[in-house]
């Protein structure tokens, strides 16, 4: 089994990125800009974090190639994800580049000092000229990164500024920072069960024109396995949804302050199942409505 | 750490338990048959607890500290470092109980005698499951032999061991050398079982009944 998938993934690896799928991806513009991003990117939290194992290295290399297949072009990861920097620079190089990377990173050191050396080191492990987007990870010494950042904007060697925050924790200082600081990114939590950034930083997020990428959509996994027990709601198939991580993902994107939702995985048919539930239809507002009152119920 | 209460085990996760578990199967092929040989000083230490003395103690100290030096290094550094930033940490730490061990080896503060009271019988149960059990919970889980985390090779059963070798100490409770190995299972432990892994089952009691035996057995007695 296991040469079955090198195998796939070495076919994978073979096929051109620029031969992209047959529907492109819907996409939504960052406000700060109107560039336009695929609503539905690739998370690399534990999935990416392989070590130097080669055979595995090689696997996330053919998720990589079948997310830009697909029309994906949004790849996050963090200092904080052990080898997952590494394990992307060794797929792009593989992939000799792909030129639609909108490669999204972050700082993640309590010293506003080790920021620059750690941002340099990020990129070194990324094999790219510059990052498109860096976010201060997990507000972590925010007032000490951010200047740093906005500089690094200004000078024309990065594009985006952003900050994140996951599990829904620190929301109140999110808020505080969003008001008074530039930022073009908030990342956040946000699934069909974790509402509460609907309430308030949702809104301010489209009020100060930033955009939002929704990192843990599928609660580590954890959504899925809860729901997953239970059928689909016949409604379903109203927006094209045969999955659960389609249905879920199609919840996330719908919501109209969201730019991306970054679900990560280890396996080709996994990516090209999100990438799909970015193809539309997506939920209207009283669909979403029904989504929610369902999987409260189950 | 703010907001700590909505953290959950699997918040401290860096890695999936495929990536893990083939990172010990790669190891185990780097170093075949090394296997063979640390098994046989695991089985050859255990003989020796028939033989206290000064010479059996300093020379199971010094075993101990190589196994550990090499454990550090090897695979702590050398591998989980790669998907694990603490484990830089956590190699340090072992050096402690390595420069520890010598210390105690070459003082001659250490002999160990199979002994029948509580923690004499919790020492043995853990030295005999860390070298003859621990290499045997891989397949019996289905991730087979090549999987199989064998003392002194592994840091896992190579703690166990220590922990259940310190518990047989002549010369009572050895707290400074307890810290390191109860805090490697109660770390290791909390990963494992995060991870889905019945070792956790192991590492965990291991760490907090070892405290409490080696505590009973320090108490002065009327």
């Amino acid at each position: 089994m296991l040469r079955g998938m090198a195998a796939g993934a070495a076919l994978a690896l073979l096929r051109p990125v620029s031969a992209l799928a047959s529907t492109d991806p819907l996409t939504r513009p960052i406000p700060s800009t109107g560039e336009r991003l695929p609503l539905v990117g690739l998370g690399s939290w534990i999935t990416f974090n392989v070590g130097d194992d080669a055979e595995l290295r090689n696997e996330c290399a053919a998720v990589m190639a079948a997310f830009f297949r697909e029309g994906g072009r949004l790849i996050d990861s963090s200092p904080m994800y052990g080898s997952s920097q590494s394990v992307i620079g060794y797929g792009l190089a593989k992939l000799r580049r792909p030129s639609r990377l909108f490669s999204a990173d972050k700082v993640w050191t309590s010293s506003g000092g080790a920021g620059p050396a750690q941002i340099e080191e990020s990129r070194t492990r990324w094999g790219v000229p510059r990052f498109d987007l860096l976010q201060v990870h997990n507000l972590l010494a925010w007032e000490e990164h951010l200047p740093t950042l906005l500089a690094m904007k200004a000078e024309g060697r990065l594009r985006y500024v952003g900050i994140t925050t996951s599990e829904g924790r620190r929301h109140d200082e999110l808020e505080q920072v969003m008001a008074k600081r530039p930022l073009d990114f908030i990342q956040i939590s946000y699934n069909v069960l974790d509402r509460e950034v609907e309430r308030r930083i949702l809104p301010l997020a489209q009020d100060r024109g930033m955009a939002v990428i929704v990192n843990r959509p599928f609660r580590q996994g954890d959504l899925i396995r809860q729901v997953e027990k239970s059928p689909l709601p016949p409604f379903a198939l109203e927006i094209g949804s045969a999955t659960w991580a389609d249905f879920l993902l199609k919840f996330i994107i719908s919501h109209p302050a969201v730019t991306c939702a970054i679900p990560a995985t280890s396996q080709v048919s996994h990516v090209v199942e999100n990438m799909r539930a970015a193809g539309g239809p997506l939920p209207d507002a009283a669909m979403r409505g029904r989504m929610v009152a369902y999987v409260e119920r189950l | 750490m703010p907001e700590w209460w909505t953290y959950s085990l699997s918040d401290f996760l860096l890695f999936s338990a495929r990536t893990y578990y083939r990172m010990i199967e790669r190891h185990n092929a780097a170093v075949w048959p090394l296997q063979m040989v640390t098994l046989g000083l695991g089985l050859g230490i255990a003989a020796l607890l028939r033989r206290p003395g000064t010479r059996q103690g300093r020379l199971i100290s010094l075993t101990l500290a190589v196994l550990w030096s090499w454990v550090a290094a090897g695979f702590v550094w050398a591998r989980y470092a790669a998907i694990n930033w603490a484990a830089v940490y956590l190699g340090w730490l072992l050096v402690i109980e390595v420069l520890l061990l010598v210390y105690a080896g070459l003082r001659g503060r250490l002999a160990f005698r199979w002994r029948r009271d509580a923690a004499g019988s919790l020492g043995i149960a853990l030295l005999l499951t860390a070298v003859v059990l621990y290499p045997m919970l891989a397949p019996a889980q289905g991730r087979g032999w090549r999987q199989a985390e064998v003392f002194g090779i592994a840091p896992d059963p190579t703690v166990v061991a220590t922990v259940g070798l310190l518990l047989l100490s002549e010369s009572g409770p050895q707290w400074s050398l307890l810290v390191t190995p109860v805090l490697w299972c109660l770390i290791s432990g909390v990963t494992l079982l995060a991870l889905g892994s019945l070792e956790g089952w192991v590492l965990l009691p291991a760490a907090l009944l070892s405290v409490g035996a080696a505590g009973l057995r320090g108490r002065p007695r009327p």
